[in-house]
């Protein structure tokens, strides 16, 4: 049995199912925007990131799905400043015992240090002195992007829309560009050198090899051999219908393995040709296969965002799921070699996560 | 003293209740004595900033409020979400 939390713009919903179809088991947070969704596997507990309209952004978080969900505290940038937080994009589990992460806009990361229950602001990051240059990009200063580093705390590496890649050796006491070799193509070739204007749209990190990650960028396909140091650019000519589109998924088994759901370009930002399709590369990017058995191939012109596409297990039974603002979410057992369809006429989808 | 009209699901941050009587010589004075009287609400009418968040609407005595609006004791501050959307 798989567990969905599937995050949208009106609630909750929490979809169970398996091989040939799902259902909805659960809603919570009726008619609120749910930006994000996920269950720390540590210790069971669920939490969502909800902006309300009217009450401003919170996490919220439950131990058990049927009971009540309990806001957390500490979420709010320091009072006297200039901006209020906007949205939480991110919920990651840290590496030490009940430690987690969350990323926000304007460009925030809270730590937890309670499995949850109260956060705080990580101070470095937020006095950057560069901060007062940093400029959102069209979904705001969104922090999405986190990766841990296995088995060490304190790796870290940050994507930011639109202020780039953000790398810390010492558990975010200290923090740094990595940026070297991205290509902003909607910023004038004399303005690139040096810009931080970089509209990463999702980073992860392969487990198994963690100097290497993977990045949907804002028209571009990325790896990084060095931790993040630098980028390789993986998306051109390399058998891709388009280098831009939002998610990404990595196998934790196979470092050479990543997915992406390409859309057309950033003015127009649905399924290419009508099509959908997941994009594949079993070689680190040196080219992609086209993963769509099951998917709607004509006539679907739909808008996969960044947070709306997870994975469970690895190898060739892994698990990928993947939502979109129609409301369709979509399912495969075999690692994208054939879909299914899981839901259908939900609320625009913001994110998907496997419990 | 000021009385604060609340409706859900800010009463549910109260306790329940939906009238106030709260202590303050403006709307973001009330406003905070609400928050220290009932802490789960801290954030969700101000923002860090102790501005009133964009789609809230505060009325004094059936009139539009702002943070800085004076009160006297005989005050009646509604608290409501905007009218947003089409």
């Amino acid at each position: 049995m798989t567990e969905l939390l599937v995050g949208t713009k009106k609630g909750l919903f929490t979809l169970r199912g398996g091989d040939s179809s799902f259902e909805i088991s659960a809603r919570a947070f009726a008619g609120e925007p749910v930006e994000f969704a996920m269950r720390d596997r540590r210790s069971g507990r669920y939490f969502a990131c909800v902006t309300s309209a009217f009450y401003g952004p919170k996490i919220f978080v439950t131990d058990d799905l049927a009971g009540e969900w309990q806001q957390a505290e500490g979420l709010a940038l320091p009072e006297g400043e200039e901006k209020a937080l906007i949205r939480l994009w991110t919920v990651v589990p840290g590496i030490e015992d009940d430690h987690l992460l969350a990323g926000g806009d304007p460009g925030v990361l809270f730590e937890s240090r309670d499995g949850g229950m109260t956060w705080e602001l990580n101070r470095p990051f937020w006095e950057q002195p560069t901060r007062p240059q940093w400029g959102p990009g069209a979904g705001g200063m969104c922090l999405h992007s986190i990766a841990t580093w296995p088995d060490d705390p304190g790796k870290l590496a940050m994507g930011i829309s639109a202020v780039g890649v953000w790398l810390s050796d010492d558990a975010g006491q200290t923090w740094r560009h990595g940026n070297k070799g991205l290509v902003p193509r909607y910023i004038p070739e004399d303005a690139r050198e040096d810009t931080i204007d970089l509209c990463v749209h999702n980073m992860h990190r392969a487990p198994s090899q963690p100097e290497r990650l993977f990045m949907q960028f804002h028209g571009g396909v990325y790896r990084s051999d060095d931790a993040g140091e630098s980028w390789i650019d993986i998306g051109t000519d390399t058998g891709l219908p388009s280098d831009f589109g939002f998610p990404l998924v990595v196998d934790p088994g196979d470092a050479d393995s990543a997915y992406v759901i390409p859309l057309v370009a950033d003015l127009d930002r649905v399924t290419p040709d009508g099509r959908v399709r997941v994009c594949e590369t079993r070689d680190a990017g040196a080219s992609w296969t086209e993963r769509g058995d099951g998917l709607p191939a004509e006539d679907a012109y739909l808008t996969i965002l960044r947070q709306a596409f997870d994975r469970d297990g690895s190898g060739e039974g892994m698990g990928l799921y993947f939502g979109a603002t129609s409301g369709d979410v979509f399912g495969s057992g075999d690692a994208g070699a054939t879909w299914l369809t899981a839901a259908t006429k939900l609320p625009p989808v913001h994110s998907v996560r496997v419990a | 003293m000021p009385v604060v009209k609340l409706r859900a699901p800010l009463t549910e941050l109260t306790g329940g209740k939906r009238e106030l009587q709260l202590d303050g010589a403006t709307v973001r004075d009330v406003l905070q004595a609400l928050e220290n009287e009932h802490p789960a609400i801290a954030g969700w009418i101000l923002d860090e900033r102790t501005t009133i968040r964009q789609h809230i609407n505060v009325f004094v005595n059936g009139e539009r409020g702002r943070e800085d609006t004076t009160l006297t004791p005989e005050d009646r501050i509604h608290v409501l979400p905007s009218i947003s959307g089409g």
